[in-house]
């Protein structure tokens, strides 16, 4: 087999992905800013009305709040399980179920929700039952609230699977170095072990940023569209649901990829600047 | 804190398991016991019983895995091949081979859709059939399936062993099929099962394109049932417990895991 059937794989794959990956991402941007007349800002200026600029709220809040959640819980469940004294059985229970729970989204998690803390769920009633109406209380799972409670069930296990190498690769000798130095504990954290382990955290949280920015399934399936997300609105349009034009549709989700391209940016270069700190060492 | 202290399971470790345990175990078992009430204080597999009876649900649960294997046939024909070349012969090409990967991350599935739609309204044979999703699926899998070849890649010396296959006088085809593919195992096995759980799941694509896969009938199914919607999500869960158990089984092979062990 020679060169010239390699570069038949080769162009095969790049012509796929240029003809179903770049050329529709191409065609949202052009769409989006074609009217009838040729070129305009219009459908641009729709996602300044009020009822997509509570979508972008909305679909931000959660994705800070459910990525948030994510690196901070996830990262002290790994840390906890990483701990050299830790049951090795723990580890691997911990290790399985985050690989199990990371990939359980969607309508079916969705619906796991629901069973449990909808306003018929079971959690629900047995906490009635002993005196406290969580909907009385003014929780409700069907908002921001409780899809970011629903969200974290795939962002913590999966904080658990990026964070878990990073963690793993944190030396004890620099620990010990630091406590024969005298350092506190709180001391070793902040000037050896978080500054090692930042450009980690810093890609996990984007990652967590992004797959939930971008979950449609378990939105659509909780909410029923009664929360506007961006993704929610962008499937209104795409099926017909709300009388608005497919350019509307072109806008948000050319604001989406916006969104991405800048909170990746905006990762790639504070992993650059956080990395020159190990570069060295 | 002495030093012995700071690599036991403190009270502050336990703790945190305890709340994660608590927070993931709950809605499991809460659902478990919903799909199994039958009204009353009566309990019993009806929901089950009821989706076994369902005359859609073998359409959809077959047409779901027909298609995770067609995006897993098409993985392995077009990436898996390509991936391997460009190692080979045009390493400059890695930069944007890396640019594609990232791609799907930056364009959600949902805008990926919203275009796909505005620039396909044709032909008939390609976006009638339900196996147009494939073209979307393979997108879904290609961040996590080139993620996982790659370092299967950079863990073998490609070039090396080529020309030690080279001058023991095997061919290109013989190289690939009898070195690389085997060395590849454990990323390829990984990948495959990930891809059949993302694509047995996935609703975006489904959803938006109207066609009846698992996830979309689930989802009809659960706006009526309250309880079959419990009984599915287990059933979902099982299946997702399933996948992942063999890619983890698939994963031993490797020894460079970093952590664990």
């Amino acid at each position: 087999m020679k060169a010239p059937v390699a570069w038949l794989f080769i162009g095969a794959f790049l012509a796929v992905c240029a003809t179903f990956l770049v050329a529709p991402t191409a065609m949202l941007a052009i769409q989006a800013v074609t009217g009838e007349d040729g070129f305009t800002l219009a459908y641009i200026e729709t996602l300044g009305q009020y009822r997509y600029r509570v979508a972008f709220e909305h679909s931000l809040y959660l994705s800070l709040a459910s990525a948030t959640a994510g690196v901070v819980a996830g990262g002290l469940v790994a840390f906890a399980v990483l701990k050299p004294g830790a049951p090795a059985w723990l580890r691997s229970l911990v290790t399985s179920f985050s690989a199990v729970a990371a990939n359980f989204a969607g309508v079916p998690l969705a619906f796991a929700f629901i069973s449990t803390l909808g306003t018929l769920g079971l959690l629900t009633m047995l906490l009635k039952r002993i005196g406290l109406d969580l909907y009385d209380m003014g929780f409700s799972l069907f908002s921001i609230t409780g899809l970011t409670l629903t969200y974290s069930y795939f962002q913590i296990p999966l904080m658990v699977i990026i964070i878990t190498p990073a963690i793993a690769a944190l030396r004890p000798s620099w620990r010990e170095a630091a406590e024969i130095l005298g350092a506190t504990p709180g001391q070793y954290w902040r000037h050896v072990g978080l500054p090692v382990l930042a450009p980690s955290l810093i890609a996990a949280w984007i990652l967590l940023f992004g797959n939930a920015f971008s979950a449609y399934a378990t939105a659509y399936a909780l909410t029923s569209g009664n929360i506007g997300l961006v993704t929610t609105e962008i499937s209104a349009v795409l099926s017909g649901n709300v009388a608005a034009d497919p350019q509307i549709g072109a806008a948000l989700s050319v604001g989406m990829i916006v969104v991405m391209v800048t909170v990746l940016a905006i990762s790639t270069a504070m992993t650059r600047r956080a990395s020159r700190w190990t570069a060295r060492s | 804190m002495s030093g012995a202290g700071a690599n036991r399971m403190g009270p502050g470790g336990w703790t945190t398991l305890i709340l994660a345990g608590v927070y993931f175990v709950v809605p499991l078992a809460m659902t478990a016991a919903f799909s199994l009430w039958e009204g009353g204080s009566t309990y019993g597999f009806e929901a089950y019983r009821l989706l076994l009876a369902s005359a859609d649900l073998p359409d959809a649960l077959l047409l779901s895995m027909e298609l995770a294997l067609a995006t897993v046939a098409a993985l392995l024909l077009l990436l898996v091949p390509a991936m391997i070349f460009m190692n080979l012969y045009a390493p400059g090409l890695r930069p944007l081979f890396e640019f594609i990967a990232t791609l799907p991350f930056v364009v959600p599935a949902i805008a990926l859709v919203a275009g796909l739609t505005a620039l396909f309204t044709g032909p008939e044979w390609l976006i009638g059939t339900p196996f147009y999703l494939v073209i979307p699926y393979f997108f879904l899998a290609l961040p996590f399936a080139y993620r996982s070849l790659d370092v299967g890649l950079r863990a073998i010396d490609l070039t090396t062993l080529t020309e030690a296959g080279q001058s023991l006088g095997a061919g290109m085809g013989q190289i690939i099929r009898m070195v690389i593919l085997p060395s590849l195992r454990a990323a390829l096995v990984g990948s495959t099962l990930l891809t059949l759980a993302v694509v047995m799941g996935e609703f975006t694509f489904a959803n938006v394109l109207l066609f009846r896969t698992f996830a979309v009938y689930m989802n009809q199914m659960g706006q009526h049932e309250a309880t079959a919607a419990a009984a599915l999500a287990v059933v979902s869960f099982l299946i997702t417990w399933a996948a992942m158990l063999g890619v983890l089984i698939a994963g031993r092979g490797q020894t460079s895991i970093p952590g664990g062990h």
